[in-house]
């Protein structure tokens, strides 16, 4: 009837009581490095609008983008945004019809992992 | 109690039928992006540290320049797509127009800022 249960009902996506797992997980992660990438990306925006105002400004912020810490925020922005497309990539196969049974994805979502991390490695050892 | 039957509530809620686009335009981007970064990456990485004088002659040559401007534009433009995403399924209300047209708004300004660099370093 329409006076039952009215607005009360559980959302998805369930976060608080849904257990753990590879395609929740992977799914998940790729929203985050995708959203995180924004600090790197504006630290670059500044590299950039620096180095075109002058070699004082260029100093300044080349020297905080080359910082410890800016290298820190770089090579885990590398490992993100390697991940995020790898994620992309298996978004692309899926809106294919690819990759859409459990088993398939959950490999996907491992092979997104490992493949991420040796292409960060190649990265920092390459540059 | 309200005399409202489950249709009647239903009606007008369903989807905002805007989402195929908004789909296929972040189809479109990451398959761009998917060139565009790995590029970005490696141009960029490789004279990131440098001094100025290495700095701005590098942006000089068309080929990184391009990268560059390609891969700010696209990126944040699928970035302005993404975080719309993320806002809608955890901001609700008023605060959502808000971060939304704030985070838009960010966006351009950044990739704004990032080409016009760009393009007076390389000119």
């Amino acid at each position: 009837m329409a006076d039952v249960n009215r607005g009360n009902r559980p959302l998805s996506p369930h976060l608080t009581i849904y257990r753990p797992q590879w395609t929740s997980m992977s799914s998940i992660l790729v929203r985050i490095t995708g959203n995180a990438l924004i600090v790197a990306a504006l630290m670059i925006v500044w590299w950039f609008v620096a180095a075109a105002s002058g070699p004082a400004a260029f100093a300044t912020a080349n020297g905080f983008v080359t910082s410890w810490f800016g290298d820190l925020v770089m090579t885990l922005s590398v490992l993100g945004l390697w991940y995020h497309l790898l994620g992309g990539l298996r978004h692309l196969a899926w809106d294919s019809g690819r990759l859409l049974d459990v088993d398939k994805s959950e490999m996907a979502a491992q092979m997104m992992v490992v493949l991420s991390v040796l292409l960060t490695v190649f990265t920092v050892i390459v540059l | 109690m309200a005399f409202l039957t489950d249709r009647k509530r239903a009606t007008g809620m369903g989807s905002a039928k805007t989402g195929t686009g908004h789909h296929w335009q972040m189809m479109v981007t990451s398959v761009a992006l998917l060139i565009l970064a790995p590029l970005f990456i490696f141009t960029f990485g490789s004279i990131l540290g440098a001094s100025y004088q290495e700095v701005i002659v590098y942006y000089q040559r068309p080929f990184p320049a391009v990268v560059a401007i390609l891969f700010l534009l696209v990126g944040f433009f699928h970035y302005r797509l993404g975080v719309q995403t993320l806002i809608e399924d955890y901001v609700h209300g008023f605060a959502r127009k808000a971060a939304i047209i704030g985070m838009i708004c960010l966006s351009y300004a950044a990739a704004a800022f990032a080409i016009f660099a760009i393009i007076r370093i390389a000119l």
